[in-house]
């Protein structure tokens, strides 16, 4: 299965990426090469085998439903703003989104 | 008396509860190599010389009241991968070139807990991503061997530092090989954990499944003593195994007679460099010699471990790399002018090509009308690879062959193919899929660079690697090679 420019730049599109017009063609060509290489897999009879998505078969852990918080929640609080871009009294800022 | 830099952990131990020398003392003189010889290797981003001295001087303290402890005041490095508290953690990325961590991973918070004193956070690939360490966006490492050549990766700057014997130890991560490559492209000893023996907290995710933290060091003896205190539940991973953590040293000095290993003829064909296989033949007689019986196996499906990696691993990392939006940490662009060009720009930006070029794989792998020709195929063959392994283990006790096809190749040899790139972890990337711990210790010198032999032990049974790998050490002094006096 090969991967034409238009479909890169939907993809890229779904995934929040700029690709530069002048880098296109390259961007599609290795990742084509990437999806050659992944289509080795359409070889293989797979009808009857189920999917592994964990190698252990684990289930979720569940926790005790209670409630864990630090003992200063506006200390800890800014402490994670403080390595954000852009805040004010406790939010995080980002451009206007509603005019 | 040997040089302070060339001691293994255990011998820093011995040294220290000796009062040969004091943390102090060995941690200066390991920040002082760095500074010399860290502008050639390029194997750390960040030193934390302050909060090393600090820690020096504390273990110093409690070794003069009598504290014992393997890893009490032992020099060593993490990752730039694991989080910690105060100090930078970029990933090797520009997305978080300005991230300091508000907390510590768990492997980070275990060891500091055992006394150890963090010099700094090791060089790698970008995001985990690459098996050269020329995707780091702070430049690559440099092989010790031949700074023309690559250190391997990710892990390739713990590696290299302590190829060069700037750092006795180091954590590393390992999702497709990226612990066992790097060890092998520079004459060390790491090893890859089963999924779920070591957290995850705090360690940034690449592809969640097959992400795990391990010890890489000189010896099996030090990375047992390491595995000891990096193991165990934690109920901050979902995916960490509830099981007890043996003595990983205890069983170290088992006689090998009896030992069955597995040769996956997959693993010796037409691939793997002549000399390669020569080498890794070599140090299988030497397991011979110690008792062991030598059994071919198959893994017929090891062919597609490579396809199947190169869809789950970027369709989980298309995932988990969607946090970095430039809204809470990290990178920013300048001036956005909506929500939306603060998205694409800032990831845009932040992110170096391969990792891009992942995103993209994995996005599209997973969208609408491919899923079942690509993700639901991968993690089929994904089980068919498990089986493989499951049935190998019937007959055998552990499984051996190369770690890598060939030695350390030159820088830009591959970086233009990510194909080529991608095939290097042809050996290992299989025992991620399948989720079984591995190792990879020296076993022998090709054109002047080190060669890795790989061992792949049944799912907990890292005791077993490490048993056989130090009798190898035992009685072969390939780990004790080194590129620098």
């Amino acid at each position: 299965m090969s991967i034409t420019p238009d479909e890169i730049i939907a993809t890229a599109k779904l995934a929040k990426l700029q690709v530069d017009d002048k880098d296109i063609s390259e961007v599609t060509e290795r990742i084509s090469a990437i999806l050659e290489l992944v289509d080795q897999m359409q070889a293989i009879d797979t009808s009857e085998i189920q999917p592994m998505a964990n190698v252990l078969d684990a289930v979720q852990y569940l926790r005790p439903d209670t409630i864990v918080e630090p003992d200063n929640k506006i200390l800890r609080r800014d402490q994670f703003q403080q390595i954000a871009p852009a805040t004010d009294e406790g939010l995080y800022l980002v451009p206007k989104v509603i005019e | 008396m040997t040089a302070l830099h060339q001691l293994t952990l255990a011998e820093i131990h011995q040294g220290l509860a000796q009062k040969d020398f004091s943390s102090r003392e060995i941690t200066q003189h390991l920040l002082d190599r760095i500074r010399s010889l860290d502008k050639t290797y390029n194997c750390f981003i960040t030193l934390d010389k302050k909060g090393a001295l600090e820690a020096a001087d504390a273990a110093d303290s409690l070794l003069a009241k009598g504290s014992e402890g393997a890893l009490l005041g032992v020099p060593f490095a993490h990752k730039d991968i694991f989080c910690t508290n105060g100090i930078r953690t970029s990933c090797g990325s520009k997305m978080l070139d300005n991230f300091v961590p508000p907390y510590d991973a768990t492997v980070v918070a275990k060891l500091k807990n055992q006394g150890v004193v963090m010099l700094g956070k090791t060089n790698m690939d970008e995001f985990a991503m690459g098996s050269s360490n020329e995707t780091s966006f702070y430049g690559a490492v440099k092989n010790p061997w031949d700074t023309n050549r690559v250190p391997g990766g990710s892990s390739g700057g713990s590696a290299a530092a302590i190829a060069a014997r700037l750092t006795p130890a180091a954590t590393g991560t390992d999702t497709g090989g990226s612990i066992r490559q790097p060890a092998a492209l520079c004459g060390i000893t790491g090893l890859k954990p089963t999924y779920g023996r070591v957290s995850r907290y705090g360690m940034i995710a690449f592809a969640s499944s097959l992400d795990q933290g391990g010890p890489m060091a000189r010896t099996a003896e030090d990375a047992a003593i390491l595995l000891n205190a990096m193991a165990g539940y934690d109920n901050k991973d979902s995916t960490c195994t509830d099981i007890p953590v043996p003595d990983y040293t205890a069983e170290l000095t088992q006689p090998l007679k009896g030992l069955r290993i597995g040769l996956p003829r997959e693993y010796f064909d037409e691939r793997l460099n002549e000399d390669m296989a020569q080498t890794v033949h070599c140090a299988l007689a030497e397991l011979e010699k110690l008792g062991a019986t030598l059994i071919d196996v198959d893994l017929p499906n090891s062919a597609l471990s490579v396809p199947a990696y190169y869809v789950i691993a970027p369709a989980e990392a298309s995932s988990n790399l969607s946090r970095f939006d430039g809204v809470r940490y990290g990178y920013r662009c300048n001036d956005p002018k909506d929500l939306e060009d603060l998205y694409t720009r800032t990831r845009s930006e932040g992110f170096g090509d391969e990792v891009k070029r992942r995103i993209l794989i994995g996005t599209y792998a997973l969208s609408a009308g491919y899923y079942d020709a690509y993700y639901r195929k991968a993690q089929q063959i994904r089980r068919l690879i498990n089986q493989d392994f499951v049935s190998a283990f019937e007959q055998v006790d552990i499984i051996a062959g190369p770690t890598s096809p060939s030695p350390a190749f030159k820088f830009g040899s591959k970086n233009n193919d990510p194909v080529s790139m991608y095939l290097e972890d042809i050996y290992t990337i299989a025992v991620n899929l399948a989720g079984l711990p591995g190792m990879s210790i020296p076993a022998g010198i090709v054109d002047k660079m080190p060669v890795g032999l790989q061992l792949v032990g049944n799912y907990f049974a890292e005791a077993k690697l490490l048993n056989v790998a130090h009798q190898y050490q035992t009685v072969t002094d390939w780990h004790k090679a080194s590129p620098i006096d």
